[in-house]
């Protein structure tokens, strides 16, 4: 009997809906975080793992000598590599093929590098409108290499004592 | 018997056996990098260190025999620790450069670095650099990697039979290289490759290709010589991508020849035929195999009717397997056509008929090491086997006594005890003087049929001949009297040659004298297999070499290229421009095929499955390693579609393997092998020992690098210093004799034919022979390859000054 004298009173009184309004004025006049994309990002950790990209040296030669680690060690056997010797010598790829629709990101393939070549960099909004889009090749890697380099060759400089 | 323990595990081995054998034979890993079973010991690399009882320090385990009672530890604190220190001595000097070194994954260094090495390194000074050496088109060097085991240089003194490499200063300053700008030469020198145990000698085709890991690995039969050597195969994306051995100690051991491993870039060169084609008014059309085959058939069926089965000729290459042999004759008996063969380089078939089985090498491949005495005629063993030379050596390395009877004084390596260098056509005259001196031989007693020593009446027994007779009659060191082990062996330059007929019953008389084992070492890698299942003539047929002679109005060719694989060459040009109609089935486009009107792309024998018999009766079947390139098919089925579209009954093979069982007719191979292989004849033919020849014989032998269709399109073989164009070839007093210099431009005419040569002085030659290398567009115009042969000098108007002189002589 009492049990239902106080919810007729609890509804009548509606103490629910000013529940909830308080809820909302508290978070009406609170400081926000939602994040503004794309005229504003989140803070990025300088190890975040986003788009590859193969490097260059600063004389303009590409880094990848073609060994092959990160083709082996791909848990997602998302990479792809042929090589060659090429004219002067060198070892070199013919071919190196990210399928980024297989790739998880993992980073092993940037770990496994011994020339810093494959990276990945911050680049998350990439997309791909047609199938075969987000197959990247190795011009494609390249460009995304020199377009970022300067904010790769950073981020691994902050990392370098751990390295 | 001994009675030693390794690591606490009792063990029973062989008097002198070393304590690394001891622990192989156990199971116990052992870490080393110059011990290899086959090379003499070095001991140079320390890494197989282990503990002995008793002992005050470490014992390399390669260099130590073992001793009754011996206690040894291989993980005890005392051989960790060596091996830790001698690993990081190694590492001292060895780059870092694992991620471009084509050894990366299948490296012994990287392997016991990781299993007995420390992890760090405390060393900080500079490493030494050693300058890379060029040693040939098929071994690259990276020479800063080596660690001086030694055992490329063992490799090439004890089984290649020279040393073309050696080491050089010491301490650090220590390096492996050639004599100076000279390359290594050995047709074994691949095998290195293998030995390496790190990067620095690295396959130069295969470079930077792929890792060891990508690759599939499947096994196949070489397929260039009769020795059947058992090879891997390695692909990737169904593409060949290298050859390497696969252990088999009756056979190859754990040894390839460079022809049989770096043959494979021929498979995939660009001249490979990918789809049928025929010929319409003088051009080709690319076709559906439907309307190729069908074009074919009706040919070959109007031909038939017109002018009778006899207007066919099949050729079928040597190198093709049992199955396509077999095809390939069913088919043409099926249209009453009995002109099959497939010898194709020889001359005289006197024989035919007369044998009483298939001809083979008459023992087994690991026979030949134990033989006492050895002769070996018309045969340059190196050319012709580069592999089973190396079974030879071992035999004269343990003592055998080797003769040679050959018109090529070729050095095969390893010492010859007694030799004739005579004409081709004199090789009867000499067996006959050895038959001759042997019946006045103590130990044989001999009494020769009074037909035969009518014969050898008017022999002069000359003293080179009768110290062969001697040495096989078992004068002399080394030899069993109680099992006599004596071997008699036919190479290729007797097997050519026009009196071939007439060597091979005086062989096979002396060898009946002397007990000997022996036969031929015919040279392509299914001869045997095809004799056996009687790829022949049939009674009323023709042999290859009558087919070209008597040209066909039609011919089936088989894996052939009809210029540069046939005895002839001017003769199967000329025949094959005359016939109306040549069906050519073949794996490349090529020159000589033009005369074809249609060609029907076949599968090599990494795409097709098949059987192949070798010299020593071996039947051994292998499957496709990869898919067919393009449309190409399997021969066995290309022949079989064809025999169908001809409306032949009995060909429903499916598979190869039921062609086999058609060919074995449902036996064990080996049973009929057995029953099969004999090298006796059913009579004797007639001998003429005294034939007095004049005029000049031509040497035609075929370069090793040249010796079948895939070969010839192997670039990096070609690059080789074998590879070098055909030229007239002759000893001084040759030259002095004709008139001739070195550096001549001379015409050297055979039958009609001729062709425009360079002379060169060759001091291997017999006199009265003109050495013209066969098998090469250069030489096409050119007739049989031990026929009769003149020269011209050009006048010196036509010299040509601009091309270099190659003066040097090859092995």
């Amino acid at each position: 009997m009492i049990q239902k004298i106080k919810s007729t009173l609890t509804s009548l009184m509606l103490v629910e809906l000013l529940k909830g309004m308080a809820l909302t004025g508290r978070y009406f006049f609170a400081p926000k975080i939602t994040v503004q994309y794309p005229e504003e990002v989140t803070p990025q950790s300088n190890r975040f793992r986003g788009l590859h990209a193969l490097r260059r040296y600063p004389n303009g030669e590409e880094r990848c000598i073609a060994c092959k680690l990160c083709e082996a060690v791909c848990p997602a056997m998302a990479i792809t590599i042929e090589s060659e010797q090429r004219e002067d010598n060198t070892r070199r790829t013919t071919r190196y093929d990210i399928d980024l629709t297989k790739c998880i990101f993992c980073g092993m393939c940037e770990e496994s590098c011994p020339v810093d070549s494959i990276v990945e960099t911050r680049v998350f909004d990439y997309h791909g409108e047609q199938r075969g889009d987000l197959l990247y090749t190795k011009d494609m890697l390249l460009a995304v290499g020199d377009k970022h380099e300067k904010q790769i060759a950073a981020d691994r400089n902050i990392d370098k004592a751990f390295r | 018997m001994l009675n030693i323990e390794i690591d606490g595990k009792a063990l029973e081995v062989e008097n002198g056996s070393s304590i690394i054998d001891a622990a192989d034979k156990l199971g116990i890993a052992i870490p080393r990098f110059c011990y290899h079973p086959k090379l003499s010991v070095a001991a140079n690399c320390r890494m197989c260190l282990v503990q002995v009882e008793n002992f005050n320090k470490p014992l390399p385990a390669c260099a130590t025999p073992v001793a009754d009672g011996m206690k040894i530890f291989t993980r005890s604190k005392s051989a960790i620790e060596a091996q830790k220190s001698v690993m990081e001595f190694l590492l001292i000097n060895h780059p870092l450069d694992c991620p471009i070194c084509d050894q990366g994954g299948e490296c012994d260094l990287q392997d016991i670095a990781v299993a007995y090495g420390a992890s760090g390194t405390r060393y900080t000074e500079e490493k030494r650099v050693v300058f890379n050496k060029n040693i040939g088109p098929l071994v690259s060097t990276d020479m800063t990697r080596c660690i001086q085991c030694t055992r490329c240089v063992r490799f090439l003194q004890e089984v290649g039979g020279m040393m073309e490499l050696g080491m050089v200063g010491r301490g650090e300053h220590s390096e492996i290289t050639a004599y100076v700008d000279k390359s290594v030469n050995s047709e074994l020198s691949g095998n290195i490759i293998d030995l390496c145990p790190v990067g620095a000698l690295t396959s130069k085709p295969f470079r930077y290709s792929a890792r060891s890991w990508e690759l599939t690995r499947r096994p196949s039969i070489a397929p260039h010589d009769g020795l059947g050597s058992h090879i891997e195969v390695q692909i990737k994306d169904n593409k060949v991508m290298r050859v390497l051995p696969r252990e088999k100690e009756s056979i190859n051991e754990c040894w390839l020849s460079d022809r049989d491993r770096f043959s494979y870039e021929g498979l995939n060169s660009p001249d490979r035929l990918k789809v049928p084609m025929i010929k319409h008014n003088g051009s080709w059309h690319e076709t559906d195999w439907k309307t190729a085959l069908e074009f074919a058939a009706g040919q070959i069926k109007d031909i038939t009717n017109e002018h009778g089965s006899e207007a066919l000729g099949v050729l079928v290459s040597p190198n093709s397997t049992m199955e396509e042999g077999y095809l390939a004759k069913q088919l043409a008996n099926g249209l009453g056509c009995g002109n099959v063969d497939y010898r194709l380089r020889q001359t005289d078939f006197r024989l035919d008929g007369k044998r009483l089985g298939t001809p083979w090498m008459g023992c087994n491949i690991h026979d030949i090491e134990e033989l006492d005495r050895i002769l070996l005629i018309g045969s340059n063993l190196r050319n012709e086997h580069p592999l089973l030379a190396q079974r030879f050596r071992k035999a004269v390395a343990n003592g055998a006594e080797l003769s040679i009877i050959s018109p090529l004084d070729n050095n095969p390596l390893m010492d010859v005890a007694h030799k004739v260098i005579v004409r081709p056509n004199d090789m009867v005259n000499v067996l006959g003087q050895i038959l001759k001196a042997m019946s006045g031989l103590q130990r044989l007693s001999l009494c020769l049929p009074a037909s035969l020593n009518e014969l050898l009446a008017e022999i002069k027994v000359r003293p080179n001949a009768q110290a062969i007779a001697e040495s096989l009659a078992g004068h002399g060191k080394d030899y069993d009297l109680v099992s006599p082990k004596v071997g008699i062996f036919l190479g290729n330059m007797a097997l050519s040659d026009p009196r071939f007929t007439e060597m091979y019953s005086m062989a096979e008389a002396i060898g009946g004298i002397t007990g000997a084992k022996g036969g031929i070492l015919p040279a392509a890698a299914n001869s045997t297999g095809m004799h056996m299942i009687g790829v022949m003539p049939n009674s009323t047929g023709m042999h290859a070499r009558a087919m070209l002679e008597v040209p066909r109005k039609a011919y089936l060719i088989v894996n052939i290229e009809p210029e540069l694989d046939c005895q002839h060459a001017a003769l199967a040009k000329a025949a094959m421009q005359k016939a109306e109609c040549v069906v050519a089935l073949t794996a490349f486009k090529s020159a000589a095929l033009e005369h074809a009107d249609v060609l029907l792309p076949i599968a090599p024998y990494t795409e097709t499955s098949g059987t192949f018999m070798s010299m020593e009766g071996r039947v051994q079947s292998f499957s496709a390693v990869v898919k067919p390139l393009g449309e190409c098919r399997p021969a066995w089925k290309v022949l079989r579609v064809l025999a169908n579209t001809l409306g032949l009954p009995g060909f429903d093979y499916e598979t190869s393997e039921q062609v086999k069982e058609a060919i074995f007719a449902g036996e064990k191979p080996s049973a009929v092998v057995w029953r099969s292989l004999n090298n006796n004849l059913k009579e004797l033919v007639e001998i003429h020992v005294n034939i007095k020849h004049e005029g000049l014989q031509r040497i035609g032998e075929v370069p090793q690098y040249n010796a079948d269709p895939i070969v010839r399109r192997s670039l990096p073989l070609q690059k080789t210093k074998y590879n070098i164009k055909p030229m007239a070839r002759m000893c001084a007093s040759q030259l002095e004799a004709l008139g001739l210099m070195a550096g001549d431009r001379v015409l050297v005419k055979q039958d009609k034919g001729s062709a425009i040569l360079t002379v060169m002085l060759d001091p291997h030659v017999a006199k009265g022979c003109i050495r013209v290398a066969a098998a090469h567009e250069d030489t096409i115009g050119l007739g049989d390859l031990m026929g009769d042969i003149s020269v011209e000098k050009l006048p010196a108007a036509q010299l040509n000054f601009d091309k270099a002189v190659i003066t040097e002589v090859p092995a």
